[in-house]
């Protein structure tokens, strides 16, 4: 099955995520399609596979423009889509969750079903049992649960959406295996992903996406240089995370104690080196505000000490955290951090350090005027903040962060934003990061925690959890914020 | 210091966001339409204590601008109106309700008085003169740094802590009047001994103020408008008054800006309480209730202007006219003199009332 995408436009807000992309996929070919975080791929998956209607643009199978408004009516006309993290009911059983996807019968023929689904799982060395429950199987196996089903189904295109990035490395061989044998019988593969290694590895073609638009397209074997810069243009850098300095400690939470009216973070000792960047995750009030707040000088530890390159601050004041180079941003815009009725000019100018006695305001709007235009805020520096809309409250926040500091504490520093603006927000803050700014920053976005952090600190009900981000996935952060793993 | 109170500043922001919504002309209504209500209620009060209106009001009106010599009794009146207005707009602007200004004032004459009894024999009058407005200054900050102090020490709002203030430093000038430094032989509250003519400040020949008090009391507004406009202790005042939280995460210390406040504040009440014992109307002694309500007076010229300094000159000129032409009712139609304080607090409540109004009429956009 030939499917082409034909100038697909999808705007979230102001913001293109797809920008006119126009993709070609050759019947009984393994297709990758590459790009960063944020490129707009998984926008332009959701839109093939129904999840997302286009703005504009057509869909074409073998030629033929199709419509379709489900995910449903997508796989009627044989394209289905195995999502990063995968969509089935973990509390059914193997065999339920094949069954459930089929809408062809009101009777059910188990029999039936249950020798398709060995006979395909044995076809593509998958081992299933029908009678397993879903919660039990890895991650992986529930991938080839959902390719199963899909097939059996009737797909004939199949798009996998970043499938790697929780399974383990048996499991990813057996999975690449299973898609060369998918294509031997003529069926069409589409793989995106981020990992330039993967794709040259699997794929016979590749198209990059950044910024919402195709950048390039490229037959197999291709240099890694060029895939490179058709995903990031001329930053030579590849990953996200800024490589990590293995030297000094910046900051070093030592069996810290910390409590509030009705939560305790009991005996943490953590040390975050300079560049570092973590991300606190949990529940809203699991104890990671307690964390942040700490760190800043703002609620003094029960027990434990705080260093700040190596000097006790603990119970210091906040003023002599801020002088240590400590920041510190709220999650409240017009509460804790921005001023309700005064301009964009003044905030700026009360940013000032080393205030002298008269305000140069010449300077303050021109220092003003540079940052409306940088961080992209749509407002004048005559605006009052409460004026601007919550994202641009959000650029002005962050906009109004001293530029040197050493440890940089956030709370939701990218919440309300659109992709873009995340992304480039991102780019400063890993920037500070390489320059030696240790990051630590509350997220409830799961995909922003696993592409930014170095560590993540899960926090359940006061007690903390370390992962390392390369080897957790969405689905183990999302149980652990659940509370998996904070058992006994 | 997390109050639950809405700070003065505050207020403003939500009138602020109102006015900027192009409703110019609804405003002006608004505005003339608390005046001549006012204007009205009062009329209504005059007429229940049996007199004409326009009668009042005609003799109010010349009795502040009738004559040179009642223009300079206005001046008189306005000058310690000026400097405590100049006070407050610098508390207010740090979201502050400095009620305790009025023992401020108080105190600045006491401290004032102090110095020139203990002077005034050995030292040339205008030294001493000099020394006693430092003095008064002093007094009133300290007293102002007091409530400061209160608040952010004692977690004691500064409403409450200032009302306390006022208390102490009113029954303080009693005891004072009544024993250290009473009359000799005589002792009543009618104040202590009056200093000499030279210890009062020089008038115009046939015109009765001193051009000096009405100068510091405008020099004052003015300095205070520029502080607030120009440097970054008013910015930083300002941004206190609007979201404390905020301006303390930004690392501007709150405390000791916020005493700053209160003792910049105090200090000029103080010098207004300098202005009340040596001013050109004034009878040159302390005596107990001499700072006469221009503290509180001053609270409601700048809650009209809108926090603003500069309109409080015009503001506060038309209540000391007030305050003065109402003397009138009494020496001339046997009515109260307290008729203008009606007047006045009609006047005030009304325009408060407007502004409420205005921002029920007129919802604030937000964003």
């Amino acid at each position: 099955m030939k499917v082409e995408l034909k100038d697909i436009y999808k705007h979230f807000g102001p913001v293109p995520a797809n920008d006119g992309v126009t993709l070609s996929v050759e019947s009984g070919t393994l297709h990758g399609l590459l790009g960063e975080n944020g490129a707009g791929k998984s926008t332009l998956m959701k839109v093939l596979s129904g999840f997302l209607s286009p703005d504009r643009g057509k869909i074409l199978i073998d030629g033929i423009p199709v419509r379709f408004f489900s995910p449903a009516q997508a796989v009627v006309l044989g394209i289905g889509m195995l999502h990063q993290d995968p969509l089935d009911f973990p509390a059914l059983t193997v065999m339920d969750n094949f069954l459930l996807g089929d809408p062809s019968r009101f009777r059910l023929d188990r029999q039936r079903a249950r020798s398709n689904l060995l006979e395909l799982s044995a076809q593509l060395d998958f081992k299933l049992d029908p009678n397993a429950w879903v919660s039990n199987l890895s991650i992986g196996e529930r991938q080839q649960l959902e390719i199963v089903r899909l097939l059996w189904m009737g797909v004939s295109l199949l798009i996998l959406d970043e499938p790697t990035t929780a399974i383990s490395s048996q499991q990813k061989d057996k999975l690449f295996a299973a898609l060369h044998k998918l294509t031997d019988q003529k069926k069409t593969i589409l793989f995106v992903s981020h990992k330039l290694e993967e794709v040259k590895e699997l794929c016979g073609k590749v198209t990059v996406l950044a910024h919402g638009k195709v950048t390039g397209e490229c037959k197999m074997p291709c240099p890694t240089e060029k895939l490179v810069e058709m995903m990031f243009g001329q930053i030579i850098t590849v990953g996200k995370r800024s490589a990590l300095p293995l030297d000094n400690s910046v900051l070093d939470l030592s069996h810290l104690t910390l409590n509030d009216w009705r939560l305790e973070v009991k005996d943490l000792s953590l040390q975050i080196r300079a560049g570092e960047v973590i991300g606190l995750a949990g529940l809203e009030g699991s104890g990671q505000h307690l964390v942040l707040k700490a760190s800043a000088g703002l609620i003094r530890p029960k027990a434990g000490h705080i260093r700040i390159n190596h000097t006790d601050m603990t119970g210091r004041p906040y003023h002599q955290f801020l002088e240590a180079g400590v920041t510190y941003m709220a999650a409240g815009r017009l509460e804790e951090g921005l001023i309700a009725g005064m301009t964009l000019t003044e905030h700026f100018a009360l940013m000032e350090r080393h205030p002298p006695f008269w305000v140069n305001w010449a300077l303050a709007e021109e220092i003003a005027a540079q940052h409306i235009q940088e961080f992209k805020i749509r407002g004048q520096p005559t605006t009052t903040v409460e004026e601007l809309s919550g994202g641009n409250q959000q650029r002005t926040l962050l906009s109004l962060l001293p530029p040197h500091s050493k440890i940089l504490l956030m709370e939701h520093p990218t919440r309300g934003l659109d992709l873009e603006s995340t992304e480039y927000i991102w780019e400063i803050f890993l920037n500070r990061a390489r320059e030696g700014t240790a990051i630590l920053f509350i997220s409830s976005e799961l995909d922003e925690l696993l592409d930014r952090s170095h560590r993540i600190l899960v926090f359940f009900g006061g007690r903390v959890r370390v992962l390392e981000t390369p080897q957790v996935n969405g689905i183990r952060l999302g149980e652990s914020i659940g509370g998996k793993g904070f058992e006994s | 210091m997390g109050s639950g109170w809405v700070s003065p500043s505050e207020a403003k922001v939500l009138n602020h966001r109102v006015i900027r919504s192009d409703t110019r002309a609804m405003e002006w209504f608004l505005r003339s339409s608390a005046i001549l209500v006012a204007l009205a209620l009062s009329a209504v009060i005059l007429l229940i204590v049996g007199a004409s209106p326009w009668d009042a009001f005609a003799l109010i009106f010349s009795g502040s601008f009738g004559s040179s010599a009642k223009l300079a009794y206005v001046m008189t009146a306005w000058a310690p109106m000026l400097l405590c207005s100049a006070g407050l707009v610098v508390t207010f602007a740090a979201g502050l309700w400095n009620i305790g200004i009025e023992g401020q004032v108080v105190m600045g004459a006491v401290f004032a008085t102090g110095v020139m009894q203990a002077l005034q024999n050995s030292l040339p009058p205008n030294a001493v003169l000099l020394l006693a407005a430092s003095a008064g200054f002093l007094g009133g900050a300290l007293w102002g740094m007091f409530a400061g102090g209160l608040k952010l020490y004692g977690n004691v709002n500064e409403i409450f802590g200032g009302l306390g203030l006022n208390f102490i430093a009113g029954s303080m000038t009693v005891y004072l009047v009544l024993g250290p430094w009473k009359r000799p032989g005589i002792g009543s509250t009618s104040g202590t001994e009056p200093f000499s003519p030279s210890l009062w400040l020089p008038a115009f020949k046939g015109f009765q103020v001193s051009p000096i008090e009405v100068l510091i009391g405008l020099v004052a507004i003015v300095l205070m408008a520029v502080v607030l406009r120009g440097t970054y202790l008013g910015l930083q005042l300002k941004a206190i008054g609007r979201n404390q939280r905020s301006a303390f995460l930004m690392g501007i210390p709150i405390g000791r800006r916020m005493l700053f406040a209160f003792a910049l504040c105090g200090g000029l009440a103080g010098l207004a309480g300098w202005v009340l014992v040596v001013g050109t109307s004034a009878r040159h002694n302390l005596f107990p209730l001499i700072s006469s309500g221009y503290g509180f007076l001053a609270i409601l010229i700048v809650l009209l202007a809108n926090l603003s300094a500069l309109w409080s000159v015009p503001i506060s000129f038309f209540f000391a006219a007030v305050v003065m032409g109402s003397l009138q009712l009494a020496l001339q139609r046997q009515l109260d003199s307290s008729l203008g304080g009606v007047i006045q607090g009609l006047l005030v409540l009304s325009i408060l009332m407007m502004q409420g109004l205005r921002s029920r009429l007129l919802p604030s956009k937000k964003r």
